[in-house]
């Protein structure tokens, strides 16, 4: 029965063969880019983390050198404990609220279409813009306590969330309603007729059948909160910063992204630092994605 | 397979072509080219206008690229690492020296340099290589608005030292209401403002000390005697103008047009403002002079401007023989022709050459009738701070929460800031 029914699909000649011979001219300028403007630079950056170098030209192989510095780097470190944090504060509360919002705004109230619309928006403005446009909404706020975002660790982080949240609460709802829509009326028509409560419904049934969405949404919120670069620059750019008895300084709320940057750039000594930090980043990255991703999928139910 | 191939042989031609036409646009002829990568926006026009005249005068092409605001560190190493890269760049200070010193043609004899009226400006690294020339200087201070000063009641020459400079100051300050105008404008700590006090401000401390200890190249470590002197000034600054100390951090201020509209009579910048003041304010270049930093060291009475540059030309040793021809034929014309030193003249002001046009600078002038009088000049000794932009971007935190909280704990860490910043900092260099 299977083949039959596959027999007219994509696997038809008719089809395949153009695809066979065509292919590679609809494909070929993306993937192009895809190599040029990726692999070849990711090759070329995990050799530059062995590498002492000022230009990328003129690198000089010094082995592991670089990843002993990154590790004994306190403010490497520091960055990466404030990450996390900011990584699983930010993973809840995102999560959370876009699907409450999902769940509320396809029970069928009036002028659904133009919520969804106003809280996926802040989604099509750039971090940059957004950090800056924040900046001067949370300023505006402080300054009537006569303080403001750049005096403690504490007003950062918070921002960074609210920013954050603000941002991407309206993409994961998006994802969530589309989950929410794709569960079958008869198993919610069912469970109402055995008497389930509306708790009941949601944890029994609409949880689980959501767990892809669930899954994707994690995926994505936590890669972000990992990488978030722009909005941290623009929001607080590490400030304020605290010093140690050596005159080391610490940004307080500074990002994983934010310090490799500033590591490149502080020293033309330190730019095969800042290269294996990246590499040690990418690795960090996409470890705790996959291992999140594995614990949701098993969660996931066969509709 | 071989419609394929010929397919896929199309596609890259099409790739191809596409990389071709940005090579293209930089080769040139076996002439030499000029490729100048600039670091002042604020110059760019000017600079474009310049590359022209003198293509239109020799035919030899010369390319300006300005790199965008605070990014000039960046943009050169992108630019450096390509098949074109710069003949002529910017190295101005001695962390510049340190990273970019093999780049450096050796400019010690070239006709470039035997036009220079002045070595105050240029910069050799450790072995004595002319790594880089100043093509203008530049002086800071307090800029002062005369008429009002008169207003109140004083004139430039009341201003001698710090005792009577924080004497007027605060008299104008108490007065404000009924004058109409404050004494300082406001000092913001964002990014468009807060080097004119981690950076030039910070010159009272560096200067004073790098001529007590004789700094003869970057000190490894600073003992920041002269803090105290800087603390004098700054709580100057900022306990003396229409703004709380306590906004300055999250800045949005616009010191300049607070001076240019007379709400203030001290204004501390360069003589870089010069031509924003009396154009797009339309201040009259007879009510403004320049005043040197008085903070409370002994002997300030004969101080003079802070002068010093960090506009210095470096010429690319590794490009072709024949693009560094042409970049030190068009560097000598800058310098020596009209239209060159005329248009150096229009956007830099003063140029230390023989043949300088005259930059008509009240400020500029200001600073050479403090030489002529035998007055020091600060010299910029901040050049040497070790990577410049971090241990700048520490201080400036240190200052924020100071500001906040005047207290003595506060200022202890911009003193950390500022002292074990710069081993710091040091150490990550060497």
């Amino acid at each position: 029965m299977k083949k039959s029914h596959s027999e007219g699909g994509l696997t038809s000649n008719l089809l395949k063969k153009p695809i066979k011979r065509w292919g590679l001219l609809f494909l070929g300028p993306t993937l192009a880019c895809f190599l040029i403007g990726f692999v070849w630079p990711f090759i070329q950056g995990i050799w530059l983390s062995f590498c002492k170098f000022r230009l990328t030209s003129d690198a000089k192989f010094v082995g592991l050198a670089n990843y002993f510095e990154a590790f004994k780097d306190i403010t490497f470190l520091y960055s990466f404990g404030y990450t996390a944090l900011f990584a699983v504060v930010s993973v809840v509360l995102i999560n959370l609220f876009a699907f409450l919002i999902a769940l509320a705004l396809t029970k069928g109230i009036k002028g659904s279409n133009v919520f969804r619309t106003v809280f996926f928006m802040p989604n099509l403005i750039g971090g940059i813009v957004l950090g800056y446009i924040w900046s001067m909404i949370f300023d505006g706020v402080l300054s009537r306590f006569a303080t403001n975002i750049l005096m403690e660790a504490k007003y950062g982080f918070w921002g960074l969330v609210i920013v954050m949240c603000w941002q991407q609460i309206g993409y994961m709802m998006i994802i969530y309603i589309a989950g929410l829509q794709a569960i079958p009326e008869d198993m919610m028509e069912a469970a109402s007729i055995d008497g389930a409560s509306s708790l009941q419904t949601l944890f029994k049934i609409t949880i689980p059948n959501v767990m892809p969405s669930i899954t994707i949404c994690m995926f994505l919120t936590l890669s972000n909160s990992f990488k978030l670069f722009d909005q941290n620059l623009a929001l607080t750019g590490g400030q304020p910063f605290g010093f140690l008895a050596d005159g080391t300084s610490i940004h307080k709320t500074e990002m994983l992204a934010l310090n490799i940057y500033n590591t490149f750039y502080v020293s033309s000594n330190l730019r095969g630092v800042a290269q294996a930090k990246a590499v040690i980043f990418f690795i960090l990255v996409a470890a705790i994605s996959l291992i999140q991703l594995r614990a949701t999928r098993s969660r996931e139910v066969q509709q | 397979m071989k419609k394929a191939l010929s397919i896929l042989l199309v596609v890259l031609m099409a790739v191809g072509a596409v990389f071709a036409q940005g090579a293209g646009e930089t080769s040139t002829a076996s002439k030499g080219s000029v490729y100048w990568l600039n670091f002042k926006p604020e110059s760019d026009a000017v600079l474009q206008e310049v590359a022209a005249a003198y293509t239109a005068e020799t035919g030899v092409p010369v390319k300006v690229v300005t790199a965008a605001s605070g990014t000039y560190n960046q943009t050169l190493t992108a630019e450096m690492d390509k098949s074109n890269p710069p003949t002529l760049f910017v190295v101005g200070n001695g962390q510049a020296v340190d990273t970019w010193g093999d780049f450096c043609l050796d400019l010690k004899g070239t006709k470039i340099a035997n036009e220079l009226n002045t070595d105050a400006y240029n910069l050799y690294d450790a072995n004595g290589k002319l790594c880089s020339i100043g093509y203008c200087y530049e002086s800071f201070g307090i800029i002062v608005n005369k008429a009002l000063l008169a207003k109140a009641g004083y004139s430039v020459d009341d201003i001698k030292d710090f005792a009577s400079l924080k004497a007027i100051a605060e008299d104008i300050h108490a007065r404000s209401k009924t004058l109409g105008f404050d004494a300082f404008t406001s000092s913001g700590m964002d990014g468009s403002s807060s080097w004119r006090f981690s950076g030039h401000l910070a010159n009272v401390a560096l200067y004073y000390e790098s001529v007590e200890d004789n700094w003869q190249g970057q000190p490894a470590t600073i003992t920041g005697k002269y803090l105290p002197n800087f603390k004098n000034i700054w709580d100057l600054y900022i306990n003396n103008s229409a703004y709380d100390p306590k906004t300055l951090a999250t800045g949005g201020f616009d010191a300049e047009a607070e001076f240019g509209k007379g709400q203030a009579v001290f204004y501390q910048n360069g003589s870089w403002e010069y031509d924003a003041l009396t154009n797009t304010y339309g201040m009259n270049p007879a009510d403004l002079t320049m005043i040197p930093f008085y903070a409370g060291v002994a002997g300030e009475e004969k101080a003079g401007l802070n002068s010093g540059t960090e506009n210095c030309w470096a010429v690319n040793a590794k490009a072709s023989q024949a693009d560094i021809d042409a970049t030190l034929d068009f560097m000598y014309w800058l310098v020596t022709s009209e239209t060159g030193t005329k248009k150096l003249a229009q956007t830099f002001g003063a140029i230390p050459y023989k043949k300088a046009a005259p930059s008509g600078n009240v400020f500029l002038d200001a600073a050479n009738e403090y030489s002529q009088k035998g007055n020091y000049v600060m010299t910029w000794a901040f050049n040497y701070t070790p990577s410049v932009d971090n241990w700048r971007a520490g201080v400036v935190s240190a200052m924020n929460q100071y500001d906040a909280a005047q207290t003595d704990a506060n200022w202890k860490a911009v003193e950390t800031a500022f002292v074990k910043g710069w081993e710091n900092y040091y150490k990550m260099e060497h």
